[in-house]
């Protein structure tokens, strides 16, 4: 099929995967928490809400950055599903999330600011593994674009599983699970109110949650590139890897942001370079 | 079609209470009464919420913060006022710094008697805070 079908498909299915994916997170949480929780639609509502309330502007540049936020954020996955090369997807990405950067940094408020400085670490925690993993997988299959390593014959998650231990690991970073939640959190009561989306109000917020959820479907698109059988085994392999994130995300707390950048150099240090290492010490 | 009574975001604050009422609001998010399951989250930014729930009353101290926290809520808004104190300034009502319930400082639309208010009323107090929340949309719709 056309990659041009593929990369419109991502852009308006995302977000309706994303949320759905947000709503089932909701329930899944509650229910670890022996309560009921919300319906299902409920990430979805919210939304709409964002959208009826009227929004505060701290300061004009916020909007248009955000909305730039949200179309690269869907570029990204439209890039990747699209045919166009690995590596230069993961620098749209980064790109991406160094304009929620920008647009939380232009509030002037300590709170949004001090959100803005730790997203900037973890950014510099999973830009690194992103970059390697996009080059073990090229290195790996012989393709550098979505469809040539799903068509390839070499199953990746089985030549690197180093490197999928460490996409779970950086994956919570992303997914902005706790204990890497240091930016931003969906759980209220943290030390900084509400870290990066502090002072955005009304539809601001909801370019903020829209974008997440294509962030969302972008990393399941990775988890596909990892277990490159089929569509339908890397999905079901994200749904997986999605449920032990619910499952850590209640189970652990906040940890300082020195140890997020250690434990995910660390891992992407240890467990990529050492599985691209092993590699080339077998001669693949 | 408005989405505000599906996903009302409330906002706690805790005037010059006893922090009986303050508890009983906690105890509207445990599993006993789990007011998520409406959509409701307390979620501690006065820019993201749609209720302000004030418990206490007011004093010299905090009603700069009370106006302020209003202000800073993006329309509609609308404010319950929960316990004797919020309500009529409760047994600290003649205390020398306490100005009085929170309606001195800010203009409340649902007041939600008891001391401590139970969390089943506190609920029903949100539930008409919603629907004063849904008649402000259409005004300003």
């Amino acid at each position: 099929m056309n990659p041009a079908i593929y990369a419109l498909g991502f852009v308006v299915f995302a977000p309706v995967l994303g949320g759905l994916l947000a709503g089932v997170d909701r329930i899944v949480s509650a229910r670890m928490q022996g309560r009921v929780g919300p319906p299902l639609l409920q990430p979805f509502y919210d939304v709409g809400k964002l959208l009826q309330k009227r929004t505060r502007q701290i300061n004009p540049i916020a909007e248009p950055l955000l909305i730039a936020h949200l179309g690269y954020m869907a570029a990204t996955g439209a890039l990747l599903l699209g045919g166009t090369d690995l590596i230069f997807t993961v620098f749209v990405f980064a790109l991406a999330a160094l304009l929620l950067v920008l647009a939380a940094g232009s509030a002037n408020s300590p709170f949004s600011f001090a959100g803005a400085e730790r997203e900037l670490v973890v950014l510099l925690a999973s830009e690194p593994f992103f970059i390697l993993m996009m080059v073990a997988i090229c290195k790996v299959t012989g393709a550098s674009t979505f469809e040539g390593v799903l068509a390839s014959s070499q199953l990746v998650a089985v030549q690197l599983p180093g490197v999928l231990l460490a996409f779970l690991l950086v994956a919570t970073i992303k997914l902005r699970k706790s204990p890497f939640d240091i930016s931003i959190s969906h759980h209220p009561h943290q030390e900084l109110v509400s870290g990066l989306t502090s002072d955005m109000s009304g539809r601001l917020l909801a370019y903020v949650e829209l974008a997440h959820w294509y962030e969302s479907a972008l990393l399941c698109a990775f988890m596909v590139l990892l277990f490159n059988w089929s569509v339908p085994v890397g999905v079901l392999a994200f749904a997986v890897a999605y449920a032990l994130e619910v499952l850590v995300d209640n189970a652990t707390s906040r940890i300082k942001w020195q140890l997020v950048l250690r434990s995910t150099w660390a891992a992407t240090l240890l467990l990529c370079g050492g599985n691209l290492l092993a590699l080339f010490v077998m001669g693949r | 079609m408005s989405f505000f009574s599906r996903s009302p975001w409330i906002l706690h604050y805790d005037g010059s209470s006893c922090n009986g009422c303050d508890i009983e609001v906690l105890a509207c998010l445990t599993p006993l009464y789990d007011v998520e399951r409406f959509g409701v989250i307390n979620t501690g930014n006065p820019k993201h919420a749609d209720i302000l729930l004030v418990t206490g009353s007011v004093n010299e101290r905090n009603i700069e913060i009370v106006r302020n926290l209003y202000r800073q809520m993006p329309d509609p808004k609308v404010v319950v006022a929960v316990g004797a104190c919020a309500c009529s300034g409760g047994i600290f009502a003649r205390a020398y710094n306490v100005q009085g319930d929170i309606d001195k400082v800010i203009p409340v639309d649902v007041y939600v008697p008891g001391c401590a208010a139970r969390p089943e009323s506190i609920i029903d107090g949100v539930v008409q805070g919603i629907a004063a929340l849904e008649a402000k949309q259409r005004m300003t719709a």
